[in-house]
């Protein structure tokens, strides 16, 4: 299948997909020798129109999502700059994992890149189908840009064409090339688009907002260039939005904050809040604490904010009153502004998670989730501090069925002087991965130990003694009492 | 008569200067001679206070149930600041202290710890705030003891893998504890009785060091005397520790 647009009276291939390529079809090829390859060629009008409103709405998800600075890419890609977005997502992989994933699953087939410059990224994703998301580390983009095709610069098809007759395949022949000549013959875009990829000179990605959204920005007479002058424009800024929230019923959840500076270089902070806010101090001090992660250069010319996440907040009394005797500790600010130094991820609340399996027990809850009330059984005794993975141990027990006498653990002796259990606990068969996964019948007797001087610990042994299936009958620590 | 007038004043000026002039309540223990020789009667809240247990994993475990049942006895949220990724919920909630009240922050390491810390005792109302370290300097105490001044919250750095026999370089903690296991009462069939505790104050602002054997937690956070103890003459307690 394929679309056609209009062009000079012929119509000619817009986009073809992974079938049609496979013929040998190209775009700008006309649809009348893209017949010729395959008769039962499916022709549709293309819609460039449509095409674009489809990749504005897939830009302002991802900006959603993964970056404040996303833009689209006429035709047929998006821009996403996640300079410092990685960290919400664990890392660099895991952000690519999730978009890949997320996209692949609306039904489009995509190549992602990442690369130090949006050029190279450009170049790399539209010239390495690797069906995975492909990332050239940092500093190599110049080693990738080399082997690439001329095509991949962005040029006009008539420049490719006669650099292609100058004999120029590769872009490490144009890197090498005395400039002036092509320069002259091509006109300036070659090397603009050759420098931009090389990184040598700057290509700001200007980003998109959805419409409807809050926003505020401030050109600066003079650029500016201290934490302090942030400080103060981020507060006016704030403060607009605060109104425009107010209007709308609503309170941030996210909060992006653009700063241009003026050599056209574009950078951003980003804030999220657990709960809908409209309250100025917090949401000031909550931007402010990320000021340092921007580089003023020769100073900042304009900054924009924008809540592309809003939630639906009432009015309430304490809007005029903040902070007048609030009864209990009001820990939503305090919760934002830990999430947003050290990630959302790593703040949470325990409650308990029905499984057999102690390692298993403990789930994790938003950290301002409302309170369940139900917690774990009281009745068991469970350690305070518990190993990661169980370690291995040796020891000497009397009886089969008894608590060890003696158990060595990282190279230290442990006299054991009373001890309780068993208490045996089955693996959950039914599960495929996890300790299960290698055993499935797994079975641990558990005992609890005091040692001659009185320390406490969680000892087991894997399989329940007769059946070889349920464990190999050998010796683990698991954690300590207190 | 003038002369005692003078030093009145003196004592409540230097308290004052000191914060501990009962601007902030205390968290007591409920137990007599352990409370008797705590400035204010038991743990003061509004101030730092240092829990340690020992390099083995049973001692540091013994720690955090103290420290949880101390914070169990308290209302409001507490932020438990980690580094290490060992501390099961769990056993916190068999201490008294429920799962709902406790928001788990993974700093990850040193630097992080202390600076959640000083975010979170600039937040008043809140029950404690506990950060899990290797090591501090003398200058970060400083500023938790500050914040925790200010907002009222009890502080508490819980160094971990700490050694017995380390000397400490000097903090403005208020109290500092070590809480190591002690062999339970063996009670004569294949069972374990409640657990015991050796509790060292290693130090305390306006008092002196004292340690104590005591049982752990109950599922309230109160820790008890053992009952053949409480009777001990106060002599042979004291002749103890300095051994």
């Amino acid at each position: 299948m394929v679309t056609a647009i209009p062009d000079h009276g012929r119509r000619v291939v817009a986009s073809v997909d992974g079938q049609a390529r496979t013929l040998g079809i190209v775009p700008g090829m006309t649809i009348t020798k893209a017949r010729s390859f395959a008769p039962e060629l499916l022709v549709i009008d293309a819609e460039p129109e449509a095409d674009l409103q489809g990749l504005r709405r897939l830009a302002l998800w991802a900006g959603q999502r993964y970056s404040p600075v996303v833009a689209p890419d006429v035709p047929d890609g998006i821009w996403l700059d996640i300079t410092g977005c990685a960290p919400l997502f664990g890392s660099e992989q895991a952000l690519l994992k999730d978009l890949h994933g997320r996209v692949a699953g609306f039904g489009l087939s995509l190549q992602l890149a990442v690369a130090d410059t949006a050029g190279c990224a450009h170049a790399v994703a539209r010239q390495v189908p690797a069906g995975r998301p492909v990332t050239i580390a940092p500093g190599d983009h110049r080693k990738a840009m080399a082997l690439l095709p001329i095509a991949a610069l962005r040029l006009d098809a008539r420049d490719v064409e006669g650099l292609r007759k100058l004999g120029f395949e590769r872009i490490e022949q144009l890197v090498g090339a005395p400039r002036a000549p092509l320069a002259k013959r091509f006109g300036r875009q070659l090397y603009r688009r050759l420098d931009q990829a090389l990184g040598q000179i700057p290509e700001p990605i200007d980003p998109i907002f959805p419409d409807h959204l809050p926003r505020a920005r401030r050109g600066l007479m003079e650029p500016i260039a201290t934490p302090e002058a942030f400080a103060r424009v981020i507060g006016d800024l704030v403060a607009d939005i605060v109104v425009q929230l107010t209007a709308l019923g609503k309170g941030a959840r996210r909060l992006d904050c653009h700063f241009a500076r003026v050599d056209g270089h574009r950078q951003a902070i980003r804030v999220g809040t657990a709960a809908p806010s409209r309250d100025h101090a917090h949401l000031t001090k909550l931007l402010c604490a990320k000021i340092e992660t921007i580089e003023p250069g020769l100073g900042i010319e304009a900054m924009t904010l924008v809540t592309p996440l809003a939630e639906a907040m009432s009015a309430s009394q304490s809007d005029g009153l903040a902070g007048s005797g609030r009864k209990g500790p009001d820990i939503a600010a305090l919760v934002d502004a830990l999430a947003n130094r050290f990630g959302q991820r790593h703040l949470h609340r325990a409650g308990p998670q029905p499984s057999a399996m102690p390692e298993r027990s403990v789930a994790r809850f938003a950290a301002l989730a409302s309170s369940s009330g139900i917690a774990w059984a009281g009745d068991l005794p469970r350690p305070a501090r518990m190993l990661d993975r169980p370690e291995p141990i040796d020891v000497v027990a009397l009886l089969p069925d008894e608590a060890p006498r003696l158990f060595i653990w990282r190279r230290r002796r442990y006299r054991v002087t009373q001890g309780d259990g068993p208490e045996r606990l089955y693996g959950e068969w039914w599960r495929d991965h996890g300790v299960e996964g290698e055993q499935p019948y797994t079975v641990r007797d558990y005992y609890q130990v005091e040692t001659e001087t009185g320390g406490r610990y969680w000892l087991f042994r894997a399989g329940d003694g007769e059946n070889p299936v349920t464990g190999p009958m050998r010796w683990f620590i698991h954690g300590a009492f207190a | 008569m003038r002369e005692s007038a003078v030093l009145d004043d003196l004592r409540a000026r230097i308290a004052q200067i000191e914060c501990a002039d009962g601007r902030h309540d205390a968290i007591p223990f409920g137990i007599e001679s352990i409370d008797c020789r705590l400035p204010g009667g038991g743990i003061a809240t509004g101030a730092l206070h240092e829990i340690a247990g020992s390099t083995d994993l049973a001692d540091e475990a013994s720690a955090t149930v103290f420290l949880a049942g101390i914070l169990a006895r308290v209302e409001g949220p507490v932020f438990w600041c980690l580094r290490w990724r060992d501390l099961f919920a769990p056993a916190l909630h068999l201490a008294g202290l429920h799962p709902d009240r406790v928001i788990h922050v993974e700093a990850g390491s040193d630097t992080n710890v202390l600076l959640a810390m000083e975010e979170c005792l600039r937040q008043p109302g809140l029950a404690g705030v506990v950060g899990e370290v290797a090591k501090y300097s003398t200058t970060a105490s400083k500023r938790l003891q500050l914040a925790a001044e200010g907002s009222g919250v009890a502080a508490f750095v819980f160094r971990r893998a700490s050694r017995v026999e380390q000397a400490v370089e000097g903090t403005a903690a208020v109290t500092r504890w070590r809480v190591t296991a002690h062999p339970s009462e063996d009670l004569g069939i294949p069972s374990l009785g409640r657990p015991r505790w050796r509790v060292e104050l290693e130090r305390v602002r306006g008092g002196n060091p004292h340690s104590w054997i005591v049982e752990g937690c109950d599922a309230t956070g109160r820790i008890a005397l053992p009952a053949a103890l409480v009777d001990r003459p106060a002599a042979q307690e004291e002749r103890q520790f300095a051994a």
